[in-house]
């Protein structure tokens, strides 16, 4: 039997507000256990919760990246459950009424191709603590730091057909919440994660297949895995005539498998009820307007520009548009140099693949957009070739000049351009190298074009690489072909 | 000097008649020669409350002196005061000293105001006669074998027997103006918003309102202009201007329009207390009221909404008891679920179990619409009754209490224990103000006179009740001690 896979994400994004979403506490990773976690986020008797407005407005911004409706009302519930992390015994999160309605994520194939992934809401919750059981024998500790950092849990529809569709969504939430400058995106310090809904269905059948949760994969390539071993999981055991349990299942990368955490009768009840503690959530139109407008170009848009205004082809506009460092470094080198393709040549070749080999991202770039723009100017304007820039963006990366022109004007890389210094240097080479001028007479039109190789490679090397090639080439053939 | 009211104390520590340091020396005197009986303190703060005694002389003989600084008080054992024992009654708190204080106690801080200590109380404000607290049963002054009333119990005790001018107190369905009215003392339960929460021991979070327990309304004017505004820690608490309570406490009452609630005058009501209150509503005629009967006909519903809506929240806000980070923790758990559950068997009492319960069943899946959104849907119009009510009359006057206090023991069944509420309970729901003020005896037993008005027209409710209070004297009546 032909099978379909169904996949719902529900992704968690850490906004990146500087205190959590209830309590003044920061939100900064990495500091000792619970040396960031207050009153309130103790869940001491008697505290209370204060909305922090930028929680507010960072949720809200991504809610109008998606076009989606902004209610004008949304109310903070109360999640209850017990578990040692979970300081007041309740999570503060939305459930009926939440900031984020339904909208629309569109994600980039492999294929180049373009799919629309509605987005069923997004709410705003706060995070609990962390349960540390390695460093404890026969205790464990609970760390509180992240007790209330503000999440934006988005919640899609179950519109991916693959586990490739699933990683490409999760770029795309990826992309657009380190665009709109909400989250770090940062999925190894946690503030990316997300649970994944797997279901597999008979193809052209009509209803859903019985789903199973995935719980806290951190990573695209474990999104990709879990869904890969999962669907199989789930196809086996169907093939072989037995029925999915509705339950969540925990991704092992170790093992790279999936296993059962709880079933759904197993499964807590909640008992959501509004927070008395927190007012309903009102948000007028100037407010969200004003949001609107503080809104950063978004990556689509982006991308569309760069093809449109910029002549640049798909493939340069999706890769440069895709991520914000990328496509702001790429813009800025653009600019001081004036000629969009080479900028992008340049930003996706020499320049990446530099910053891959040495495991830096794009805003770790020994060489600044400016240095690069600056470059490139000197390669546009001829006054030096393609051979001397690649010295001078080594010169860059190394750090040893401030700027091209330094390393041009000092290492005196400028290109040869004077015909007559040039005609000097070729008469040399000739003169030098008798043999390859009598073979090259000897030769046929089609072993000459062959050999002129050898006498622009003396050339180029007797000039320190300063000649222009073009130039070379041109006048060499002129006076070769004249003893001839 | 030790019965004065809280606001004569005041005008005499002003006047230079005695200081901060001879009251508090007084008042610390007679709570051990008459508390070991009466068990109105949970916790006495006599070190604490020297020191700033002896601050509040200094700044007074420094001329910088405020209107209420050296002026002692209590705290209901509800209000987390820093580095001070805060227990809410519950043995889960029996070890839980606060590292924080409630932004009441703060505010009444900043006034110079000089705690004694921290009163007994219904464990987690959750009773109404304070047999409910882990701590042991609160007497009532006036007869040792009835109880003071609850879940504020220790406050309004305490304020009884002479052992504090004042104390502050709690309210959720009741918590202040039934003790007041048991105890012969003057409670008012401010609007909903009024005053800051942020650190007070939720118990409903919804209903919950602080408010000062003491002789008079003019003792209560001056307490409220001390704690009421809007606090940025509490989102629920109200941003609106804070007037002097005490500027118009001597209004003429000429043309006050007063409804008598039908459905707070029917059966149930003991006709001592009945009459006790249209005497006092007779007063008021004297002073040149008029009187008219209202209707609040979802009056009947307030009970029963109340059980659903006040356990809900309560069992939310009472699971951070939990054994994990602060409070009673059973000995040796085997695993977590034990720790839970044993911690929490043992921390609490049967009446907080017995709420916790019912909450969890009422917001469960399948009950929710059943009994929380519709309990949401009756509070809207037990609200409105009140609205609709105050667009006929200025304020409303009835009974605080159905009886006067009980006898220790007496009411052993839970849902008549509820019914003590009966007056009070839907004030909370709608969220207005009121105020219980003493009307009279039956026998030896104080009786309340409950006055209601508008959301935040404290400063009518308080005008209204002090002119009683002028010509009455009620309030100054004592049980006689030793």
């Amino acid at each position: 039997m032909q099978w379909e896979t169904v996949i719902g994400l529900e992704v968690h994004v850490q906004l990146a507000t500087r205190s959590k979403i209830f309590s003044g506490a920061s939100t900064a990773f990495g500091a000792e256990p619970n040396t960031q976690a207050c009153a309130v986020d103790l869940g001491l008797p008697g505290v209370l919760p204060v909305l922090n407005e930028n929680a507010v407005a960072m949720a809200l911004r991504f809610g109008l990246a998606i076009d989606a409706e902004i209610p004008e009302v949304s109310v903070f519930e109360r999640k209850n459950y017990f578990y040692p992390d979970l300081p007041k015994g309740y999570q503060t999160s939305q459930m009926a009424q939440p900031i984020v309605g339904r909208g629309t994520v569109e994600i980039l194939l492999e294929d180049g191709s373009r799919k629309a992934i509605r987005i069923h809401h997004a709410h705003l919750e706060e995070d609990a603590g962390k349960s540390l059981h390695e460093d404890f024998i026969g205790m464990s500790g609970i760390d509180l730091n992240r007790a209330g950092t503000p999440l934006l849990e988005i919640v899609s529809e179950p519109d991916m057909r693959s586990a490739k569709e699933a990683s490409a969504y999760l770029r795309a939430i990826h992309t657009l919440v380190t665009y709109l400058g909400i989250s770090d995106g940062n999925m190894a310090e946690g503030s990316m994660r997300c649970d994944v809904n797997v279901s597999v269905r008979p193809k052209g059948q009509a209803a859903f297949g019985t789903r199973a949760e995935i719980k806290n994969v951190n990573s695209f390539r474990f999104v990709e895995r879990a869904i890969a071993f999962e669907v199989e999981r789930q196809i086996d055991l169907l093939e072989e005539g037995g029925k999915v349990v509705q339950e969540t299942r925990l991704f092992d990368p170790e093992a790279d498998e999936t296993r059962s955490m709880r079933t759904k009768e197993e499964a807590n009840d909640y008992r959501y009820f509004p927070c008395p503690d927190l007012l309903p959530l009102m948000l007028d139109s100037a407010y969200v307007d004003h949001q609107r407008s503080l809104l950063p170009e978004l990556p689509s848009a982006k991308r569309e520009r760069f093809i449109e205004q910029l002549g640049l082809s798909t493939y340069d506009a999706d890769i440069l548009a895709s991520d914000r460092d990328t496509a702001e470094y790429f813009e800025q080198v653009m600019a001081v140099c004036d000629d969009p393709k080479l900028a992008a040549n340049w930003v996706q070749g020499d320049l990446s693949a530099r910053l891959n080999r040495a495991g830096l991202s794009i805003g770790e770039s020994p060489v600044g957009a400016e240095q690069l723009g600056g470059l490139l100017k000197r390669i546009k304007d001829e006054t030096i070739n393609g051979k001397a820039a690649k010295q001078v963006f080594s010169d860059l990366w190394e750090r040893r000049f401030e700027n091209a022109d330094q390393v041009i004007e000092i290492k005196g890389l400028k290109q040869v351009t004077d015909s007559g210094a040039l005609a000097q240097v070729i008469d040399q080479v000739i003169e030098a190298n008798p043999v390859q001028v009598t073979q090259y007479r000897e030769a046929t039109e089609e072993k000459r074009g062959k050999m002129l190789g050898f006498f622009v490679g003396q050339v180029m090397k007797a000039s320190r690489g300063t000649a222009n090639p073009q130039q070379v080439n041109a006048l060499l053939k002129q006076k070769l072909d004249a003893l001839c | 000097m030790l019965d004065l009211t809280f606001a004569e104390m005041a005008r005499g520590l002003a006047a230079g008649e005695f200081k901060s340091v001879e009251l508090v020396r007084g008042l610390l005197a007679r709570i051990e020669r008459l508390d070991p009986e009466i068990n109105s303190f949970v916790t006495v703060t006599r070190d604490q409350a020297l020191e700033r005694a002896e601050a509040a002389d200094a700044q007074r003989a420094r001329g910088e002196a405020g209107v209420l600084a050296g002026m002692p008080l209590a705290l209901k054992d509800i209000f987390c005061t820093e580095g001070v024992r805060t227990t809410a009654g519950s043995k889960m708190l029996g070890n839980f000293v606060a590292p924080y204080s409630a932004t009441v106690v703060e505010k009444l801080a900043a006034t110079g105001t000089v705690s004694l200590g921290k009163t007994n109380m219904d464990e987690f404000a959750m009773g109404s006669s304070n047999e409910n607290s882990h701590f042991g049963p609160v007497k009532n002054p006036w007869d040792h074998s009835l109880v003071p009333g609850g879940s504020s119990g220790g406050s309004a005790a305490a304020v009884a027997a002479g052992l504090v001018p004042a104390a502050m107190g709690t309210d959720t369905g009741g918590s202040i103006r039934q003790p007041a009215a048991f105890c012969g003392i003057t409670g008012l339960k401010p609007t909903y918003g009024r005053v800051s929460r942020y650190g007070i021991i939720a118990y409903a979070s919804s209903l919950d309102q602080a408010g000062p327990m003491a002789r008079s309304a003019e003792d209560c004017a001056l307490l409220l202009n001390a704690i009421a505004g809007h606090d940025p820690r509490d989102s629920t608490s109200v941003s609106r201007v804070v007037p002097d309570y005490t500027r118009d406490l001597d209004a003429p009452l000429d043309g006050l329009k007063i409804g008598l609630p039908t459905e707070y005058f029917g059966d149930g009501l003991d006709p001592g207390v009945e009459a006790a209150v249209r005497d006092a509503v007779k007063v008021y005629e004297s002073l040149g009221a008029r009187v008219v009967e209202v209707s609040l006909p979802h009056t009947d519903l307030a009970i029963p909404t109340y059980y659903v809506i006040a356990p809900a929240e309560a069992s939310s806000n009472l699971s951070r008891y939990d054994g994990v980070r602060f409070g009673h923790r059973c000995a040796n758990p085997l695993d977590l679920e034990d720790l839970y559950k044993r911690s929490r068997a043992e921390g609490f009492g049967e009446e907080v179990k017995r709420r916790i319960l019912i909450g969890t069943h009422t917001l469960s899946e399948g009950f929710f619409d059943a009994y929380y959104r519709k309990a949401q849907q009756v509070r809207r119009l037990i609200r409105q009754d009140f609205l609709d009510a105050f667009d006929k009359v200025d304020v409303l006057m009835g009974p605080a209490a159905p009886t006067p206090a009980f006898a220790l023991g007496a009411q052993s069944d839970p849902v008549s224990m509820y019914l003590q509420d009966i007056y009070t309970i839907a004030i909370n729901l709608a969220g207005i103000p009121g105020i219980s003020v003493p009307a009279g005896f039956v026998g030896n037993r104080p009786v309340g006179l409950q006055i209601l008005a508008p959301h935040f027209a404290e400063a009518h409710l308080l005008n209204v009740a002090h002119a009683f209070q002028k010509v009455t004297d009620w309030h100054q009546r004592r049980p006689v001690q030793d």
